[in-house]
């Protein structure tokens, strides 16, 4: 066969891997910065920007997006090159994916600790940066998509179908998770309200922890695990199956996040079953990794590329057995707003997202400096390090999650809450919460010293910018009779469409009847709309992040019942945009606080936390009462609401500033009968204002409407 | 209750059997396409990682063979 010499672009390879160690580091250290505030809130700095509501979104945001963003680009910029034996389509737009995407990092990193949040875990970032997400993920996929059509090898290797998978699926999940209607610049309310907000957003959420932080890298340790090992992986027929059923299924378990909430019966059990029979698919692929090193595994014990790599893909196997039996309700009663779930969670992101990402760093940057890793020591070392901060972190989240929820359920025998006061359970678990900021403090450590022996090896050598390859020309004549998913394959764009439809009918399914039935979320008379200084007291609770540690879902159980009040009901969530469920509680869950309390005693508690419950690990908010809220956007406010489908009148929409003056001048009355004097339009008066309004519009009714539980 | 919400929408009956069918129309079809597959297929994809570029430079590559 004629052959032809092509140039590898790898200046863009390396662009991405420095994006991704940088970053990395950046998020580890965020991370490592809002472990310690959980055991020593001064760790804030004392500043607003720098307290855990508002940078806990920085860490989770940077890890994700930033670190493993970067990976993912790196890994599909290297392998789909080689796999297509093909150079990417445009360099130019290589180059704007880089930039664009690292603008975005920077713009994420200063609006976040700066309040810019949307609250939607995940998608915390705000609607322009949406937008230019929205962007660079098209230039990413087109530039993909038109490599693919370029392409010099006849066959499609599984790793590109599940970057295809990925880009088109992101792309679905990002846009509809993103509607919403835009007030300022810099400020938007969900399009979705409660039930259906919470539907939406852990759809996405679910999905964005498959498609983002789990197919990519399938895809990646499908191409670099045979890599590694020098030979082919364990079965090609598997990983067909796997990538089928992985991404037919994967779609409809996002309900599994919202057991026992509000959301209707039937969506939790969709998500239930869907969520077990992922056990399936994601174990085959796990397997297939493993056995891909049969025959090789004395290289394992030499290897850090492959060292990483096994634990890696182990990790991969825990993290989803173990969400698979997180979905089951009674394992969910107890698992569910404890730190069993960021455990579950850094299984996945510290073992197989980490890692995986080490490993292709260590694997890479040899190659694309033509040069040996500058310390075969200090890798292992890494990878010591990197393990053994992985099972601190993680065993103490367990032991802390189960331990706490346990405490939580656990009733005298009169009857009564053993610990009714939630502190106590706090005070319980804050030695794990050191041993975890221990734990990650040594992954950290690690990841540095990667740093250093990666930076050393690129100066032992020089980049090869365009790495020549002899592939095989063109083919120009038509081939022979072929199949129909060989045909399939012979078609990226028609296969991109069947991908897009498997995703879709899942997530269509399941919308189909929370959207088309209103009764599904049956309303009460006597929920009533915000007032306005409670709707921008609404935002400040988002702006601060309180749904970081505090949820907003009493869940029917009789432990919960009796410590926080009557159960939440869907009907009292249909004006909030967006919801603000939570999905953690560091702190007490506060749908019922309203009223709980004296204005004066949540002023002091804002000020110093500690003042009202000895030994909190609240942060202090000594800033609520310096900040003004802009009253010029009230009544634009209560328009947007409006817009959204709230029932305000048109009379409210112009007095909107009347009657916010009215109320905070209600609230700083009561505070000074208690001897507080403070500013009437505050970030504190509006943010007293709405939490004591939580909760407390079913109390009205006698009789409380009966859901099937 | 949720129960009789979902029976007043329109033909929600054929919802479980299609859900099903489509189901198991999908699963059984690529099952079948899976194993009828020829050998040669399977192994021609499964390496195509490993011949993915002949190095210029052969030093340069893994030269290691198994």
């Amino acid at each position: 066969m004629p052959q032809t010499t092509i140039y590898y672009d790898n200046k863009i390879v390396r662009n991405f891997a420095w994006a991704t160690v940088l970053w990395g580091i950046v998020g580890m250290l965020v991370g490592v910065l809002i472990a310690v505030q959980l055991f020593m809130p001064e760790a804030n700095l004392n500043t607003e920007y720098t307290t855990y509501g508002r940078i806990r979104p920085l860490h989770t945001n940077a890890v994700i997006f930033a670190f493993v963003g970067n990976a993912i680009f790196m890994g599909v910029y290297y392998s789909l090159q080689r796999l297509l034996k093909t150079r990417m389509w445009s360099d130019a737009l290589s180059q704007i994916n880089f930039w664009g995407w690292q603008l975005i990092i920077v713009a994420a990193a200063i609006s976040l600790p700066l309040g810019y949040t949307t609250s939607k875990e995940y998608a915390e970032l705000e609607w322009p940066i949406d937008i230019a997400i929205t962007l660079m993920w098209v230039v990413f996929g087109l530039n993909m998509i038109m490599t693919i059509l370029n392409r010099r090898e006849q066959h499609m290797y599984v790793a590109i179908w599940f970057y295809i998978a990925t880009f088109v699926t992101v792309a679905v999940l990002h846009i509809v998770n993103s509607f919403e209607l835009p007030l300022t610049l810099f400020k938007s309310y969900s399009f979705y309200a409660g039930v259906q907000d919470a539907l939406v957003q852990w759809w996405y959420g679910h999905n964005a922890v498959a498609f983002f932080l789990t197919t990519p890298y399938l895809g990646m340790m499908y191409y670099f695990m045979p890599k590694a090992a020098n030979r082919p992986v364990y079965s090609y027929r598997l990983s067909i199956i796997h990538f089928w059923s992985l991404i037919f299924i994967y779609i409809w378990a996002g309900p599994h996040h919202l057991l026992y909430s509000s959301l209707p019966d039937w969506a939790q059990s969709l998500g239930v079953v869907f969520s077990i029979m992922l056990i399936a698919p994601s174990w085959g692929g796990m397997i297939n990794g493993l056995l891909t090193l049969r025959g090789v595994w004395d290289k394992v014990r030499v290897d850090p590329v492959l060292k990483m790599m096994v634990v890696a893909v182990t990790g991969y196997g825990m993290a989803t057995f173990e969400g698979p039996m997180h979905s089951l309700k009674s394992v969910n009663a107890l698992s569910h707003f404890t730190d069993w779930i960021p455990a579950h969670v850094h299984v996945g992101t510290l073992a197989w997202n980490g890692m995986f990402t080490f490993a292709i760093l260590y694997y890479i940057i040899p190659r694309i400096f033509r040069t040996e890793l500058y310390s075969l020591r200090l890798a292992n070392m890494h990878f010591w390090l990197s393990t053994i901060g992985l099972v601190f972190w993680v065993v103490a989240m367990y032991w802390s999650g189960i331990t706490q929820g346990l405490m939580w359920k656990q009733f005298t025998a009169e009857g009564t809450l053993q610990y009714p006061n939630f502190l106590e359970t706090v005070l319980q678990v804050i030695p794990m919460y050191m041993v975890r900021a221990l734990g990650g403090t040594i992954y950290l450590i690690g990841a540095l010293i990667m740093a250093y022996n990666l930076i050393r090896t690129a100066a032992s050598g020089s980049l090869i910018s365009d790495e020549p390859a002899l592939v095989p020309q063109r083919d120009t004549n038509e081939h022979e009779a072929v199949s129909w998913h060989r045909r399939l394959e012979g078609k990226p764009a028609l296969f991109t469409v069947l991908v897009t439809l498997a995703v879709l009918i899942g997530g269509i399914v399941e919308f189909m009847p929370a959207f088309l039935v209103k009764s599904n979320v049956p309303t009460l008379a006597s929920v009533k709309p915000y007032t306005p200084l409670e709707l921008h007291g609404r935002d400040v609770y988002i702006k601060e992040g309180c749904v970081g540690c505090h949820s907003q879902m009493i869940r029917p159980f009789r432990s919960e019942t009796e410590r926080y009040g009557e159960y939440s009901k869907a009907g009292e969530f249909v004006y909030d945009h967006p919801f603000l469920w939570g999905s953690k509680r560091t702190g007490p869950d506060l749908h019922r606080i309203g009223g709980k309390y004296q204005d004066s005693w949540h002023y002091n508690h804002m000020m110093v936390p500690e003042s009202m419950s000895p030994g909190s690990i609240m942060p202090a908010y000594p800033w609520l009462v310096e900040n003004i809220i802009d009253t010029s956007l009230t009544s634009d406010m209560v328009a947007a609401m409006r817009t959204l489908g709230v029932p305000y009148s048109s009379q409210t929409v112009n007095d909107a500033s009347l009657l916010l003056n009215e109320q905070a001048l209600q609230i700083t009355e009561r505070l000074k009968k208690d001897g507080i004097s403070t500013h009437s339009h505050s970030e504190m008066v509006a943010l007293i204002a709405y939490l004591q309004r939580l909760g407390i519009d079913i109390r009205q009714t006698t009789t409380t409407q009966i859901i099937t539980p | 209750m949720i129960r009789n919400t979902l029976e007043s929408i329109a033909g929600i009956s054929i919802y479980p059997i299609f859900s099903f069918v489509l189901f198991f129309t999908f699963f059984a079809g690529m099952l079948i396409w899976v194993f009828r597959q020829e050998k040669t297929y399977i192994q021609q994809h499964g390496e195509l990682p490993l011949n993915d570029s002949q190095p210029l430079n052969p030093e340069y590559h893994d030269t290691e063979t198994r």
